[in-house]
């Protein structure tokens, strides 16, 4: 789950992390208060504010949703015009307002789960600012890479070593504490990812008007493992419902995968490896696959029901594939399910259904009576759902 | 022979008093797997399915009573790392961990532990595996399996399903299938069972199946073009039509900056000497043009 800039920082700032102040304005009169504030303040070295869109897709800055204001009319005015955008999509619900920060150098460093490995691993680079991936590509050599111990973490020694690597010159103290800050970030909440880019030296100034310097998580991004939601209370409500398909939300509801896409063949399927075989094998037919739904092992008819609604949601679907092998999964639950599912459906869609495995027999006799259309391999079943979304099949 | 598991396998089931547990329990006792012990704390000193296995407080328990070298695991997300850690603590040496949802993060430390003890975890979120007329263990359906000399390793679940079906329909038998999961964090990738496949005098091809996410694939090829050249391969990998930055559906699913897509992975497997089917239909087929004759 993705979470937002705001949301990122507090929980930096609760494993003790440096990060400049910060509010969150959900109306432009809010983000003018935040901006008396943070004007006012002696220690804003550039006496600006910046006023970031918070949304949950990369490319604020292009899009118009990150912009600096001098005055606190203008912050209000710049945080409306923020607020009325769109960005990839999404619209903009809340903005961030910050002291803008003097920016003496730029860093990147993050912690994800490298999956080779099995172990968290950092990345940091002295070129920050720029994404990693771009700097990946353009210079590798710029790029540290520096793996947690599975049993111990980052013990002080690795975290200096990495601070080294990475180049934070006389802020290198700052820099290992940062490093094993993130990682108990990365544990406390069970991320997958924290990343902070970029990670800055920023100028401020003293009460007497003497420039300090100091290394502060200018920006953060965090997302988090899925399965680990339920033992961290607080986290879920960083959910932001606005960045997913009302579908999504109805999906969690009843255990179901499911991801919506372009094309107009609904797929149900059990299995996440088979969901995407059958979406591939739709694709390879001629036809485009309208979603991704992994409706579960040992689903039961109540279950198959909720997934026929998600699919028949899309006004795009014109054809609709059912794919199940069961393993742990009873065909003959599946079959029930379906029938109950077509006798409420109100939107008249051909189907084609593919049961093989687990009461494959039962399920075959009772689509028979229903009159269903079957398919028995699943390349047949692909050709048919295309075939039936082109009209072509009666 | 087989890999992982065979005739020489003493399994305990852990959780096999659960409803999962005890119904996977009864169809690996029916197919024929060594199933000498059962494992749920507090009902130490029951039996389980109609009385024909004992049932332990502990793996340590069960281990001294029965021999038992090979261990499933059925307990719910919050249990199951603690499950893996008190498998390897009473010296089982193979264990596999059907559960699923597991916090990716608690898998970190447990696969160390693993390491270290010198075992092998195969999972979490993984449907098991099976040596077709020896022994199964976890959830693939006996029924789709033929004996043979094919090694089959996916990370699917039902996708293998269909993959081994079609080959069993084909005529093509299996020497052992295994299902390593699709967590981001598994006890054993792809090339740790070609490695084993590679050591086993009854398996004359391969089989292997894949998804997008991640680059376990790309080093299973990168191993099977160096070790195994005049093995007949063959591949699948799943989500050519997937697009970037959603997970589909498996936790390590996932295109992210434009790594893991399914067109490099076939393309490191066909410069690897694999055979890629566009529907695992083709598996058969390709197989036999790749040389393999059973």
């Amino acid at each position: 789950m993705k979470i937002h800039e705001a949301d990122a920082k507090s929980l930096l700032v609760a494993q003790g992390l440096p990060v400049p102040a910060w509010a969150v304005a959900r109306t432009p009169t809010q983000a003018r208060e935040a901006a008396v504030q943070f004007l006012a303040d002696p220690g804003n070295a550039t006496k600006k504010v910046v006023i970031k869109a918070q949304v949950l897709v990369g490319g604020r800055g292009k899009a118009g949703g990150v912009r600096l204001a001098s005055t606190p009319d203008e912050a209000e005015d710049v945080a409306a015009q923020i607020l009325a955008l769109k960005i990839k999509g999404l619209p903009v619900r809340r903005v961030l307002v910050a002291p803008a920060a003097e920016i003496v150098k730029e860093y990147y460093l993050s912690v994800l789960l490298d999956r080779a490995t099995k172990r968290l691993m950092f990345i940091g680079s002295a070129e920050g600012g720029v994404e990693i991936e771009q700097t990946a590509v353009e210079n590798p050599g710029a790029i540290v890479y520096e793996h947690a111990d599975p049993l111990l973490g980052l013990p002080d020694y690795a975290a200096r070593e990495l601070a080294f690597k990475v180049g934070f010159g006389r802020h290198w103290k700052a820099g290992a504490s940062i490093a094993k800050g993130l990682l108990r970030t990365m544990v406390a909440n069970d991320a997958d990812l924290v990343e902070i880019n970029p990670l800055a030296v920023i100028r401020e100034h003293n009460a007497d008007g003497t420039p300090v310097e100091r290394l502060v998580c200018l920006d953060a991004k965090i997302t988090l493992d899925d399965s680990a939601l339920g033992r961290h209370k607080g986290l879920e409500e960083l959910r932001d419902l606005d960045a997913e398909d009302p579908a999504d939300v109805e999906a969690r509801r009843y255990d179901l995968t499911f991801i919506k896409l372009e094309g107009d063949i609904g797929c149900m399927v059990n299995g996440a490896g088979l969901a995407m075989t059958t979406m591939d094998l739709v694709h390879r037919a001629g036809g485009e696959p309208a979603n991704f739904l992994d409706i579960g092992g040992g689903a039961k008819a109540d279950r198959v029901a909720a997934a026929m609604r998600l699919i028949l949601a899309d006004p795009n679907v014109k054809a609709i594939l059912v794919n199940i092998f069961g393993g742990i999964t009873r065909g003959d639950e599946v079959a029930r399910g379906l029938i109950e599912a077509r006798a409420q459906q109100e939107r008249d869609v051909p189907m084609v259904v593919r049961i093989v495995g687990t009461n494959a027999a039962e399920a075959a006799k009772l689509l028979e009576e229903a009159r269903f259309v079957t398919a028995d391999s699943l390349d047949e079943a692909a050709a048919k759902a295309v075939a039936a979304a082109k009209g072509a099949a009666s | 022979m087989s890999i992982l598991i065979g005739r020489d396998t003493r399994l305990v089931v852990q959780g096999i008093t659960g409803r999962e547990g005890e119904f996977h329990s009864r169809a690996m006792l029916e197919y024929g797997t060594p199933l000498v012990a059962g494992m749920t704390p507090g009902k130490g000193g029951q039996t389980a399915l109609d009385g024909r296995v004992p049932v332990f407080d502990t793996v340590a328990e069960a281990v001294r009573e029965t021999g038992a070298n090979t261990s499933c695991i059925f307990v719910p997300a919050a249990g199951a790392p603690d499950a893996v850690l008190e498998a390897v603590a009473a010296g089982i040496q193979t264990i596999f961990c059907i559960t699923e949802g597991i916090p990716a993060l608690d898998m970190i430390a447990v696969v160390e532990e693993v390491r270290l003890a010198g075992a092998r975890l195969i999972g979490p979120n993984c449907p098991g595996a099976t040596s077709p007329g020896r022994a199964k263990v976890g959830i693939i359906p006996g029924s789709i399996h033929r004996e043979g000399r094919v090694g089959v390793v996916s990370r699917s679940g039902t996708l293998t399903y269909e993959a081994v079906q079609a080959m069993t329909d084909a005529g093509l038998g299996q020497s052992t299938c295994v299902g390593i999961g699709g967590d981001p964090v598994v006890g054993t990738q792809h090339i740790d069972v070609l490695r084993l496949f590679a050591e086993d005098p009854e398996t004359d091809a391969l089989v292997l199946i894949g998804e997008i996410g991640g680059t376990a694939e790309e080093e299973a090829a990168a191993w099977a073009a160096e070790h195994l050249p005049d093995m007949p391969k063959v591949a699948f990998i799943a989500g050519r039509t997937a697009p970037e930055g959603k997970r589909m559906g498996h936790a390590g699913a996932i295109i992210s900056g434009g790594k893991g897509t399914a067109a490099s992975k076939v393309s490191a497997l066909e410069a690897a000497g694999f055979r890629v089917a566009g529907s695992p239909t083709e598996l058969p087929r390709l197989l036999r043009e790749a040389g393999y004759r059973d």
